[in-house]
């Protein structure tokens, strides 16, 4: 099973440890940091009327609450997906209307303070895995048809596993330190300058969307740069691309593209790999209005001449003759040509690909993570519908093979210059690759 | 037979079912191609060629693997195993064994590829559950609905080993 | 599968030379044939003599010929063991020879489960009329009554001891003459190797890679062809640089005529390489735009269509008073979607052409090929050769006609021909799109009172014998027209094959709409039309049975007076504990068919699992009930109704050939899933009614319908909601099931 990684905890110990210093030492942060257990209480009847729970459904799906809140394998929204930080592993929390182990006795109000101040039903803070720093901007129609929407699940009786973290990150008066230096909650403000699709979009994206949190760089602490939101970021060890102008996209983001993209495929750019895939399959239930209005803010997002999109796809047979870059190029002509220069899936080669990997943002990235990923895991297929399918060449690629593939499609389909240090970045991806050599096979 | 040589061909070793072999290929060719028309190893089937269906696993260093997108030029040194490797028609292995008792086979187009898929897994995980098996072959697929039957095979090879069979 | 080319017409098995035929019907004196064929069972009729099927070599190797061909089905372990019991031999001392138009009967296509009905029952009756003729011999020889000799372990024995080897007899034998019309058939009661669960005798090949496909057959000289076929149906080469392709290395030709591409290479995957730049120096303009999916079914509706009136019961009768329900059924096209591309290998010598086809019918194929070519049947040659599993008419006659084409342009050297993935899944002819009308009356007892219903389909038989049935031969410079789509009739039929219904009906119409155009390329896949006209009908008997508030098995009892239906249906309720509560989101179904009202008989039980936030149905188990006459060997049966449910959960649950105006867009798996491992139910079942001595009846096909029918009745049990359209898509699920 892999861990899903988000930015927080990739803060400083240290850090931490002061916030801890500042938290006991002065009485407003005790103040601050206590807050009361609200008193059980579950939905009115009336609060979970059909129109309401469908439209809390589509809500859960931009939101991609599933991703975080549903086990691999497991029972919609009864948690106990293992999130992993660099401190130790939390797991999603149970959020069917079980009364012991869910949201069962949540009210409302509990449940609106959860999402928009991290605290829940018994006053605990919550760790900003759980990004309440962006569900503040929700408003309350939506966070009572969010309501209505979970309280309709099935109950599920199930309890998530302890997280397992350190005791002085388990205290959590810890995590008021944190919000009293990063949280700043305040409602969504629409631009009335802006057509009510970009409005919308932009609530989408800053709010129940929270792209923020993968795709914006953080502090030494974890949160967010707002000073640079959508510069890019990480996820689930996934690097995310930036959405704005350092968009290294080989071609520019229209609407159309995020729209297609989004929902579904682009064949201009490809489609969504790693921990954006749950995301893109939530998608698919939402309303096309909701996709398009969110694809035209974040088409605004990366202003008028995004870094890469200068470029335009490359696709030239790399100068040089050496023997690393011969290997590269065998191991595409045999492993990737076959589909990957099949003229593209919109014109007619193998679907679900571009019409040359010269399209592909993750080949132009600063950072090789993403490709080196793909190539080990490959693409599942979609359960019983159409997507993409790439075998993994993780168990037959040697480190070394895989760094050559890697480091001839740079220079293949780029205008970059090499990743540096792609080796030791391939070796800490693939700690199980096959050994070059291996001539024992465990006979059944 | 040649009719015309490539220039970029090269003389490539290859250890398949413990023998060796020189092939002279282009590196980039497809193991599944010098598999069956150099080395006459039909085991390995073509079903897509687009990593899609696993007609054409095999298993490299105890790992299945799809032949059709492996260049053969990767394969330097390594140890191939192909269904042709686990026994013959006359005297079967015992995953091959299992196989035949549970008559696992309709057309049996996708079954050598199911047979190193579930062999890469025994070798892997000698007692898999149920779930572990399922998920380990999902990625073969067969059409005649034969998945029954094969599960079946899977669940008898692995029970005989925990029996204490000989391998 | 390597060695040489086998020389025309004569085949080394199991020690007997084989001479080519010349052993139908024409061999015969005209009065024996007419004689003979009287009253014969099965394709005996059509090939009489006992030598068309039963050839016993001067060294005494018996060889069964038959002109059916193993698909998958267990066809040869079932009519080996049928000619052993028959001949008092071991099973695995006999040779079989599958169709080969050289040598064996023309039994015409392997379909429609005819292959037990037809194949079986001629071989049973040969095989007895020759161990007849053995015994004759010897009793000659002997000079004893031959009733009192026995044959086995390939010798004739008398109750004295003696012992004459079957060899000794072959001279004397009569078996160049018309079987005759009582055989002396063996007691079923005494069968000892038909019903058994006898291994089946093609796997070990299978699972340890011998040579078992036509894929692997290999001969000395052999080449490789892959052919580049148009973006879209209808669509002209209006360019090509054939030149750069032909210049690259390992390349003998590029092929074109008309619009038939193709390049041959002496390795295999030069061919494939070459292939992609052949398919990159083409540019081709035009072809048939296809209908807009979204109004595929309103479409279809309005199609010009022939009518038939295909049942016809209590028409004087005045209509019912009482509740009248009514449904209208949709299915999309749906693939066969072998996992083997189709493949073919063909050498034409200059004056003779053989074909290797993994095809369903040697002998229409023979004749496609023949007027494509302009060569006398005579010197064709189809011999089958097991492919991957076809489910019907796939790609494998076009690759043959591939094969054939490249042959006669390359002579004196074989020439194999292999799809690609993308080429099975854009080129095949798919099951048709269906439409199903169907209203019902109730009367004041709950009982049917009066039903009405219509199906409407295009063609399920493109099949050749006419060249134009093969694609690349539509594409040739002096093309050959596809004919005129045609209905098969009833009893079988096609599109409205199991449209009537076999429960008791005292007023009824069953009418037949035939939809003579063809947007998309379409053929037989299992089952025909069955698949839909049961979904249909079984759904909506249970759609009747809820309005009449009775329980959809007891409500199918009480209109069924045939017994063995009565009995497939109880066993299966039985079995799988029909009426017992399930767990919350589970449902039952139930649905029963019998297979063209007139092979096998099948009753399916189904418990389904409904996923509330996607719409996901997961089949949990089934159990099937199945009476296909005399039992041959159980595992045959049980693999294929094994195979029959799952393929056809696939299909209920997950397919649909997607296109747009553009053309196609199922073009691999990617585009067309199907299911997996993580997707077959825990546990199915089959259970066998065995009835010894009462005629073979196929059950290849007869799962197909009722799994469709089962599931849907068992969603509407999980979840409440009725689905009429096939495949069941979870969003319908699950608006139903409202968010
Ligand atoms: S042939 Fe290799 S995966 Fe299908
Ligand atoms: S047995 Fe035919 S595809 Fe699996």
């Amino acid at each position: 099973m892999r861990l899903r990684r988000t930015g927080f905890g990739l803060g400083i110990a240290a850090g931490l440890a002061a916030c801890g210093i500042l938290a006991c030492g002065t009485l407003a942060f005790a103040i601050l940091a206590w807050r009361p257990a609200l008193a059980p209480g579950g939905p009115a009847e009336a609060a979970l009327s059909p129109e309401r729970i469908r439209a809390g459904a589509h809500l859960a799906a931009l939101g991609a609450c599933a991703s975080c809140h549903t086990a691999p394998g497991g029972l919609p929204y009864a948690g106990g997906r293992p999130i992993a930080t660099p401190y130790g592993t939390l797991y999603g929390t149970n959020i069917t209307p079980d009364p012991e182990t869910g949201l069962g006795r949540w009210s409302l109000a509990a449940f609106a303070r959860a999402l928009r101040e991290g605290v829940d039903r018994e006053g605990r803070h919550l760790y900003p895995a759980f990004p309440y720093t962006h569900y503040a901007g929700l408003t309350d129609a939506d966070v009572a048809a969010l309501y209505a929407f979970v309280m309709s699940r099935e109950p599920v009786h199930q309890v998530s596993p302890p997280n397992a973290l350190p005791a002085w990150l388990s205290w959590r008066p810890v995590l008021a330190g944190w919000k009293l230096l990063f949280f700043r909650p305040r409602p969504f403000a629409p631009d009335p300058g802006r057509d009510a699709a970009w409005n919308r979009g932009a609530y989408l994206a800053e709010a129940l969307g929270h792209c923020g949190a993968c795709h914006s760089p953080r502090n030494a602490l974890s949160a967010e740069v707002t000073a640079r939101a959508y510069a890019g970021g990480e996820a689930d060890g996934w690097w995310a691309p930036p959405l704005d102008g350092a968009s290294p996209a080989p071609l520019p983001w229209s609407e159309d593209d995020l729209v297609r993209y989004l929902s579904d495929w682009d064949p201009r750019h490809g489609g969504a790999a790693g921990p954006m895939r749950p995301v893109v399959e939530a998608h698919r239930a939402v309303p096309a209005d909701e996709i398009r209005a969110l694809a035209r803010y974040v088409a605004g997002l990366y202003g008028p001449e995004p870094r890469g999109a200068r470029r335009g796809p490359v696709d030239r047979e790399p100068a040089g003759d050496g023997p690393a870059l011969a290997r590269g190029r065998a191991i595409y002509a045999g492993a990737c040509a076959t589909c990957h220069e099949s003229g593209g899936g919109a014109a007619g080669g193998v679907p679900y690909t571009t019409a040359s990997l010269g399209h592909r943002t993750t080949l132009a990235a600063p950072d090789p993570r993403n490709l080196i990923l793909v190539l080990r895991d490959g693409i599942a297929p979609r359960e019983h519908a159409p997507g993409p399918i790439m075998p993994a060449f993780g168990a037959v690629l040697t480190a070394d093979q895989t760094s050559d593939l890697a480091a001839y499609l740079r220079a293949r389909f780029s205008a970059e210059g090499p990743w540096p240090d792609l080796p030791g970045t391939v070796r800490t991806l693939m700690p199980a690759a096959p050994a070059p050599g291996a001539r024992a096979e465990a006979r059944p | 037979m040649r009719e015309a040589q490539h220039a970029d061909d090269a003389m490539i070793s290859l250890t398949v079912n413990g023998r060796s072999h020189r092939v002279e290929a282009a590196p980039e060719t497809p193991l599944l191609y010098v598999l069956r028309d150099d080395l006459g190893l039909d085991g390995a089937k073509f079903g897509c060629g687009l990593g899609q269906c696993g007609a054409c696993t095999v298993v490299v260093d105890g790992r299945a693997v799809l032949s059709c997108l492996t260049p053969v030029a990767v394969l330097e040194g390594r140890a191939v195993t192909t269904v042709e490797g686990l026994g013959s028609p006359e005297a079967p292995g015992p995953l091959q064994a299992a196989f035949i008792a549970e008559n696992a086979a309709q057309c049996g187009y996708c079954i050598a590829g199911m047979v190193m898929r579930a062999h890469a897994l025994l070798s892997a995980n000698p007692h898999p559950d149920e779930a572990e098996i399922r998920a380990a072959m999902a990625l073969n697929l067969c059409r005649c609905g034969t998945h029954m039957r094969i599960l079946a095979a899977i669940r008898r090879a692995a029970a005989r080993r925990i029996a204490g069979a000989a391998p | 599968m390597s060695g040489p080319l086998l020389s025309r017409r004569t085949l080394v098995v199991g020690g007997a030379l084989l001479v080519g035929a010349g052993l139908r019907e024409a061999a015969l004196p005209g009065a024996a044939r007419a004689a003979g064929a009287a009253g014969l069972p099965g394709s005996l009729a059509r090939h009489p003599r006992i030598d068309a099927w039963i050839r016993i070599g001067p060294d005494g190797g018996v060889t069964v010929l038959t002109g059916k061909s193993e698909l998958g089905q267990g066809l040869r372990t079932a009519l080996i063991q049928v000619a052993a019991e028959e001949l008092g031999l071991a099973p695995e001392t006999l040779a079989l020879v599958t169709s080969d138009t050289a040598l064996t009967p023309d039994e015409g296509y392997t379909a429609g489960s005819h292959s037990m009905q037809d194949s079986a029952t001629a071989i049973r009756h040969a095989a007895a009329a020759a161990r007849a003729a053995l015994a004759e011999a010897a009793g000659r020889r002997l000079g004893l009554d031959p009733a009192g000799l026995s044959v086995r372990g390939g010798a004739v024995l008398a109750p004295d001891g003696r012992r004459l080897p079957v060899r000794d007899l072959v001279a004397e034998a009569a078996l160049a003459v018309a079987a005759p019309a009582e055989a002396p058939l063996r007691d079923p009661a005494a069968y000892a190797v038909v019903g058994r669960a006898l291994p089946r005798v093609d796997i070990p090949a299978k699972v340890a890679g011998g040579p078992a496909f036509i894929q692997d057959f290999r001969a000395p000289g052999m080449v490789h062809a892959r052919v580049v076929r148009p973006p879209r149906a209808g669509a002209r080469l209006a360019d090509l640089d054939a030149a750069s392709v032909a210049a690259r290395p390992g390349v003998i030709r590029v092929h074109r005529d008309g619009d038939f591409l193709a390049v041959v290479a002496a390795r295999e995957y030069d061919a494939v390489t070459a292939m992609r730049a052949l398919a990159g120096a083409a540019r081709w303009e035009g072809g048939a735009r296809l209908p807009d999916p979204a109004t595929l079914f309103d479409a279809l509706a309005e199609l010009p269509a022939e009518r038939t009136l295909i049942h016809e019961a209590g028409a004087d009768a005045p209509a019912p008073a009482g509740r009248t329900v009514r449904a209208r059924y949709r299915r999309h096209y749906q693939m066969h979607a072998s996992i083997g591309p189709s493949c073919a290998v063909a050498e034409f010598d200059g004056t003779h052409l053989t074909v290797r086809s993994h095809a369903q019918g040697m002998f229409p194929l023979r004749q496609a090929i023949a007027e494509m070519l302009g060569l006398a049947e005579a010197r064709v040659r189809c011999i089958h050769h097991e492919g991957s599993g076809c489910y019907g008419h796939n790609g494998a006659d076009d690759a043959a006609a591939d094969a054939a084409l490249l042959a006669r342009a390359l002579p004196g050297r074989p020439v194999r021909v292999q799809h690609t993935r993308e080429q099975e899944h854009l080129w095949e002819p798919y099951g048709a799109a269906m439409l199903t009308d169907v209203s019902a009356t109730l009367d004041a007892g709950g009982r049917i009172a009066a039903w009405d219903y219509t199906v409407r389909s295009p063609t399920h038989l493109t099949r050749p014998p006419r060249a134009g049935q093969l694609l690349p031969a539509r594409s040739l410079a002096q093309p050959f027209a596809a004919p005129p789509p045609k209905a098969l009739p009833q009893p079988e039929g096609g599109g409205d094959r199991n449209a009537i219904p076999l429960y008791r009906l005292p007023k009824a119409r069953v009418t037949h709409d035939f939809v003579t155009a063809m947007p998309l390329r379409v053929s037989a896949l299992r089952s025909l039309g069955a698949y839909m006209n049961v979904f249909s009908i079984e759904s909506f008997l249970d759609e009747l049975a809820e309005a009449a508030g009775a329980d959809p098995v007891a409500f199918r009892l009480a209109h069924l007076d045939d017994a063995r239906a009565r009995a497939v249906v109880e066993e299966a309720a039985g079995r799988f504990g029909w009426g017992r509560a399930l767990p919350r989101g589970r449902g039952a179904g139930f649905a029963f068919a019998r297979y063209k009202n007139l092979a096998a008989y099948c009753a399916l039980a189904v418990e389904v699992e409904v996923a509330r936030e996607s719409g996901r149905v997961r089949l949990v188990r089934a159990h099937a009930a199945v009476d296909a006459g005399q039992v041959i060997n159980p595992h045959g049966i049980r693999d294929q109704i094994e195979g029959g449910v799952i393929q056809a959960m696939s299909w209920t649950l997950y397919e649909a050939v997607r296109f747009d105006a553009d053309g196609l867009r199922s073009r691999d798996w990617s585009t067309y899933p199907i299911a997996r491992f993580p997707d077959v139910p825990d546990r199915l079942d089959v259970h066998l009614l065995d009835r010894p001595g009462a005629p073979f009846l196929g059950a290849g096909e007869v799962a197909q319908g009722p799994t469709a029918a089962a599931i849907a009745n068992a969603v509407r049990q999980a979840a409440g909601v009725r689905l009429r359209e096939l495949p069941l898509r979870p969003e319908h699920v699950k608006a139903a099931l409202g968010a």
